[in-house]
């Protein structure tokens, strides 16, 4: 195991720069997501640490060590992929022999370690399997393993639950966060998905463009977000955001609320007209214009059901509503986060 | 209640709608290719056998039934044996080497370069060109006096003129002659199987054994190699099957010989049965090829419902 840090790594393909110079510090035993919409470089970062691409400049760290030019095999790192790479002519057991089988491990050894890193992922009933005999689930547990088998210095997994149905993922995602934080290894997961970002993070870094635009705890990227675009990519819905002056102002739906239902003088008022509300079980949202400030989006409440239920809010009508102070957030016009909030 | 249709009073008619009747369309549209195997490759494979029990000659054009000593005669000729090991020969040298050949070439297309699609193109052509055409530029190149590759070789002064070998005219190297054309037939029919079965090998897997620590060999005779076999071995029967049964080349370039040292089943067959008229024997030599080919294809079959599982 060991702590993974890049600095300033610059990856170009012809003209385009996938990865626009990411520094980033990863300690031993983290769990780092890195966050962000499909085409932001994050996989291309990805196989950078792992080696399958070079990047264009930049220095690569793992474990106190430069592996600028270190080919992947003897990086020590793991990576499991979107559709896990697993080898359709092996078995179970020769999938996740085979990192050791290039490492020239002794016979007895591999049997050991195989039988290890089975019993640890509950697949060892399915050794004798071959990959297209098994359900997503499973073909997720035996890339796991492969992975694993050889105690790799970090853990990279690259959109891992995106094959899976929706109700077998969220299982999938307990699992890999059980199995990280048992075994401590450094691992570094990427997803689009801020769901899998918020559950399973120690820390997130959210990326777009190539370039990191914030790296911190779940916490602090959902209510303290470092620009516009963290603050409206993170969240659903996104984080409203009106123009105020000169700059922006933002605040989640869940703190936009009826002025009565805000207990804390410090508020800021502000008139709400209704225009649509969704219902959706466990809360409601409202889709409206806020008098005297711009937005390219609606503004959106989130509500408890109750609330609306009782018909209080109706479509059409301006109703009173607020933001407690604290949970404003102040952007200027560049969309960076201003420091007087 | 509103009245939206008249009810239907005339029946329709039974066959109107036959060709709807999946079962009836399937028969129909199986049925050309059926005459066609039965009529064209089902009846002469009957007379064939039929031929090679008898004494039918062009000569004496007799039914008279003489069981199988047609075959004893042939197995007795040593010349036959010689034969059989060289199409043996010319069909699994010229197939290794096509092979090698294909999976090198494949290897160099997949690379990006200034080009490819030209390269891609071009690469189809010895494929493409007429046998009779390509046998007769390779004649040429390997002439006893006008060999392009002796003179090639003489000017580069890898060999004096009295070194210059004579390709056509000593047993082996005639036999590498006949080998190496086929190979060149047959390679850009293997590059195109290998780019097929290469390209469809998915990224992420290779990716993963790159990861997993595999250097370039590993990676390509553990994991590509295995994957595309399958799809290998269906253009390696195609391949077989067209060697075993060919004799154009030979019969353009060496017309078996020099004593017999390029002989193949197919052409000893054509000499017998249909140049020198003894139809019988001709054909009791042909059918020579049949219980080889049936190896061959059923092998082929097996390994790959064997790989598919």
């Amino acid at each position: 195991m060991a702590a993974v840090l890049t600095r300033d790594i610059v990856k170009r393909f012809g003209e385009i720069n996938a990865v626009n110079g990411i520094s980033l510090r990863v300690p031993d035993g983290e769990f780092m997501v890195l966050l962000g919409p499909s085409g932001c470089g994050k996989t291309t970062f990805l196989r950078i640490i792992c080696g399958l691409e070079q990047q264009t400049s930049g220095d690569l760290l793992i474990g106190g060590n430069v592996v600028n030019d270190i080919p992947p095999r003897a990086r020590g790192v793991a990576m499991m992929f979107q559709s896990y790479g697993l080898y359709p002519h092996y078995t179970v057991r020769n999938n996740i022999a085979f990192p050791l089988h290039t490492q020239r491990v002794p016979r007895e050894e591999i049997q050991k370690k195989v039988e290890w890193a089975s019993q640890l992922l509950g697949i060892g009933h399915l050794l004798d399997r071959r990959p297209r005999q098994l359900s997503g689930g499973e073909r997720q547990r035996v890339a796991l393993a492969r992975a694993l088998v050889r105690e790799p210095t970090a853990l990279l997994l690259d959109e891992p639950l995106s094959n899976l149905d929706a109700k077998l993922r969220s299982s999938a995602r307990q699992e890999i966060k059980n199995f990280q934080q048992r075994v401590r290894l450094t691992t570094i997961y990427v997803t689009h998905d801020q769901v899998e970002a918020m559950g399973m993070g120690d820390r997130i870094a959210v990326i777009d463009h190539g370039r990191i635009r914030q790296v911190g705890t779940p916490t602090e990227i959902y209510e303290d977000p470092a620009d516009l675009f963290v603050a409206t990519f993170v969240g659903a819905p996104p984080m409203n955001i009106v123009t105020n002056g000169g700059g922006y102002l933002g605040f989640r739906p869940e703190n936009f609320l009826p002025r009565d239902m805000i207990a804390e003088d410090a508020a800021t008022e502000f008139s709400f007209r209704v225009d649509r509300s969704e219902y959706l079980g466990s809360e409601r949202i409202v889709y409206g214009v806020m008098d005297g400030f711009d937005s390219k989006q609606p503004i959106t409440a989130k509500l408890p059901p109750a609330h609306v239920a009782e018909g209080s809010i109706r479509p059409g009508e301006w109703h009173p509503f607020a933001v407690k102070n604290s949970a404003l957030r102040h952007y200027d016009t560049n969309g960076n986060r201003s420091s007087h909030h | 209640m509103a009245v939206i249709a008249e009810p239907v009073v005339k029946p329709v008619p039974r066959f109107r709608f036959i060709l709807d009747r999946r079962e009836v369309l399937e028969t129909i549209l199986v049925a050309p290719a059926i005459l066609y195997v039965l009529l064209l490759v089902g009846l002469p494979l009957l007379l064939a056998v039929y031929y090679s029990l008898s004494a039918y000659t062009i000569y004496n054009p007799t039914w008279k039934f003489v069981g199988l000593a047609n075959f004893e005669q042939i197995l007795q000729n040593p010349t036959f044996l010689d034969t059989l090991r060289n199409t043996f020969i010319f069909t699994f040298g010229s197939q290794l080497l096509g092979l090698v050949l294909g999976k090198f070439g494949a290897f160099l297309l997949l690379q990006p370069f200034p080009g490819r699609k030209i390269v891609r193109a071009l690469i189809i052509l010895p494929f493409a060109v007429p046998v009779a055409l390509a046998t007769i530029a390779w004649q040429w190149m390997f002439d006893s006096l006008y060999s392009v590759i002796n003179w090639t070789m003489i000017a580069a002064g890898i060999l004096t003129r009295d070194e210059a070998p004579n390709w056509l005219g000593n047993p082996y190297l005639a036999m590498l002659c006949i080998v190496i054309i086929n190979a060149w037939r047959f390679f850009p029919f293997a590059i195109v199987i290998f780019l097929a079965g290469i390209t469809a090998v998915p990224q992420d897997v290779i990716d993963a054994a790159t990861v997993d620590g595999a250097g370039f060999w590993r990676r390509n005779y553990q994991i590509i190699l295995p994957m595309i076999l399958p799809i290998v071995a269906i253009g390696l029967i195609f391949g077989i099957v067209f060697t075993f049964t060919d004799l154009s080349i030979v019969f353009l370039l060496t017309m078996g010989g020099p004593g017999g040292a390029t002989s193949v089943l197919g052409f000893a067959g054509f000499q017998t049965g249909i140049v020198s008229g003894d139809v019988a024997h001709g054909a009791a030599i042909s059918l020579f090829m049949l219980p080889v080919l049936l190896v061959v294809v059923i092998f082929m079959l097996r390994f790959i419902r064997r790989r598919e599982i």
